[in-house]
């Protein structure tokens, strides 16, 4: 993992050591609202709801175990002993107080963690495949390239006023696992004729109320050019991009309005005039940061204990058979530990249970750990003979769920019980859907199914791609609920497609269910997954199954 | 035609704890919406709004919520302002677990 240097140790100190004094100036009443905000933002503290809200960025998803316990310790010290990890490998604090927010940043910087640019119109914590350096698909860990762009860009001087919020994913496979295509830039490795390791360049994707996949703008990119060609895209989107209306003001609207060839026009023409400055640093601080990547000293061990444990135990098997992915070493196994217990909010870890799994971490994952963007933690390199002990361990501490990839593993934003922006709740629509599910024990036989719920337009929750997507909205001072079927977050993304009127708080969860039961009736066989039926018949037999009376209707 | 005006508070975030607080008829804030102002006349409202905007030291983001008069001060009319005066709904924190 990377170490800070002294020179990103004195960076955070002094940008903490300067927020401290911001913070006692408007505390003291000689800052105004209007004058901090921008101020906090910077410094990822937003105010909600019912309280300030503090986003810390997890660099490309990936914690050490003491990285994770001092995150558990600033719940129980500052917090009300819990965090909830977001849809962007954050981990945002929901009850932290003003005059206590200083002490905050100072303990995770303390363990090489801050909260710089995770709000504001700058370019945010840089996501990448939570599976880096793991997954057997993988042509090369990329999270190095995601470091260098961390430092590149945070307080980056040209890129600090940008017209919108801008947000960088990389994955190192080429089954997308990053959400690529809905970033304003996708970062997708791949290999050339020759073999070598370059990027597919992707720009002006995003979901939000304006959803858009984003477009190839360079096939083939050499690693070595990676920080000027990406330089060049965000100076052209600053040039470009829209400051007369926030809702036109992301790079997909520029890139729509523009038209892709003119766009790759300029930064092409930007891309040959700057790259000349780009004279080798950047690529022997990429060598650097390769090194501190390298992949842990795996070991060797029988399996067999593994396979005994499996045979023995149907509860076991269970979580082996979902909750699993395969390791790039044969001996390993990719765990995804759910945070998605029935009826739990999805994303949230009690203090405990990040202890917990940092402890795990620790004494059986090369002390490893890593945030989905699915919400869910990962501990990416695990010998298959430690998994029965490991598997123990999260089943003491709640955290045992098998239940990755099924209908109760849902995405859900925290809504309007947090959220300052949200038109209506989310996490109770997660939570009954989960919790119904589990009362029908059908999620193992629906298979493969994603939920993604977003309380507002903005679409944290990236509903557009979810099979199943659902919009919390308020019509006319009632929280209303819209379904989208079919999107698609992976490669292959795809934006949903509206099914029709919205329904009530109290209707969604028994439409989801006559939705979900109905696709059993539809597909041709138990292997036929929710989204290949759906590609197969098209959205009208679902829409049949979602508004029944609509259909008798028709009919008669 | 301009919407005819209904009456409001003026509720704002804490500035230390960024909870949810209501400008009450003295000039203090209150965590008890049924403590607030009610404001039925528009003028009145977007006075009183300015002389709680003045309050920078206490609050943040103040602005004029719709409420209803009830028997026991004012009351929310909105889903949204209702949960400010309660918390989340997933756990037992905020004001539902103060009061």
């Amino acid at each position: 993992m990377y170490s800070y240097t002294d020179f990103d140790a004195a960076f955070v100190a002094e940008r903490n050591r300067q927020f401290r004094a911001q913070v006692e100036r408007r505390i003291a009443g000689s800052l105004t609202e209007d004058e901090f905000k921008p101020l906090r933002l910077m410094n990822g503290l937003y105010l909600q709801l019912h309280a300030y809200m503090l986003r810390v960025a997890i660099p490309y998803g990936t914690l050490n175990s003491a990285q994770m316990d001092q995150l558990a310790f600033i719940a129980d010290k500052f917090d009300k002993g819990y965090g909830h990890f977001t849809t962007r490998q954050n981990i945002q604090y929901n009850w932290p107080k003003l005059n206590e927010v200083p002490d905050i940043l100072e303990a995770l910087a303390d363990v090489e963690m801050h909260a710089l640019q995770t709000s504001g119109n700058t370019i945010r914590n840089v996501t990448a495949d939570h599976f880096a350096g793991a997954a057997s698909d993988e042509i090369a860990d990329p999270r190095p390239v995601a470091e260098l762009l961390r430092q590149w860009s945070t307080d980056h001087p040209e890129f600090q006023f940008l017209p919108r919020k801008f947000k960088i994913a990389v994955t190192g496979s080429p089954n997308d696992r990053a959400v690529t295509r809905a970033h304003d830039i996708g970062l997708r490795m791949v290999q050339n004729d020759a073999g070598e390791n370059g990027f597919e360049v992707i720009v002006g994707g995003g979901l939000g109320r304006t959803p858009m996949v984003g477009k190839v703008i360079r096939d083939f990119l050499p690693v070595t050019d990676l920080l000027a060609y990406v330089e060049a895209i965000v100076s052209v989107y600053n040039l470009l991009g829209r400051r007369d209306n926030k809702y036109k003001a992301r790079i997909k609207i520029t890139v729509h309005e523009n038209g892709l060839e003119t766009i790759r026009d300029m930064v092409e023409s930007r891309f040959e005039q700057i790259k000349p400055g780009f004279t080798g640093f950047d690529q022997g601080l990429l060598a650097q940061i390769e090194h501190a990547f390298a992949p842990p000293a795996f070991k060797t061990a029988s399996t067999d204990g593994y396979e005994a444990a499996r045979m023995a135990n149907p509860a076991f098997r269970s979580w082996t058979d979902t909750n699993l992915t395969a390791h790039k070493n044969d001996g390993y196994a990719i765990v995804s530990v759910s945070i998605k217990k029935h009826g739990q909010t999805p994303g949230d870890a009690t203090s405990e249970q990040m202890r917990v799994l940092a402890r795990i971490a620790r004494d059986y994952g090369h002390d490893e750990l890593r945030i989905s963007h699915e919400q869910n933690v990962i501990l990416p390199h695990v010998h298959k003979s430690d998994l029965p002990a490991i598997y123990a361990a999260l089943r003491e501490a709640d955290l045992a769920t098998a239940n990755i990839g099924l209908v109760s593993d849902i995405i859900a934003c925290p809504g309007m019980d947090y959220c300052a922006l949200a038109t209506a709740r989310s996490i109770p629509v997660a939570q009954q859907i989960a919790t119904r599910f589990d009362e029908l024990k059908v999620e193992h036989d629906v298979g493969p199914l994603k939920i993604k719920i977003s309380g507002c337009i903005n679409a944290c929750g990236h509903h557009h791609v979810g099979h199943i997507g659902i919009l919390g909205l308020d019509r006319a001072g009632v929280e209303n609920y819209q379904i989208t079927l079919g999107g698609d977050g992976t490669e292959d993304t795809h934006i949903g497609e509206r099914a029709g009127p919205g329904f009530a708080y109290d209707e969604i969860v028994p439409a989801i269910e006559r939705l979900v039961l109905g696709y059993l009736n539809l597909r041709t066989d138990p292997e036929e997954t929710f989204l290949q039926t759906f590609h197969r018949l098209g959205a009208d037999p679902f829409k049949a199954i979602l508004y029944p009376a609509k259909e008798a209707q028709n009919a008669a | 035609m301009p919407r005819a005006f209904t009456p409001k508070v003026v509720t704002a975030n804490a500035l230390l704890e960024g909870d949810a607080v209501w400008f009450t008829e003295d000039n203090t804030w209150t965590r008890d919406m049924a403590q607030a102002e009610l404001l039925t006349d528009e003028a009145h409202a977007d006075l009183r709004l300015l002389e709680a905007s003045a309050r920078q030291d206490e609050i943040a983001g103040p602005y004029l919520a719709d409420a209803k008069p009830t028997n026991d001060g004012p009351a929310p009319t909105h889903f949204r302002e209702t949960f400010r005066t309660r918390g989340p709904s997933n756990y037992n924190h905020g004001k539902q677990a103060e009061v």
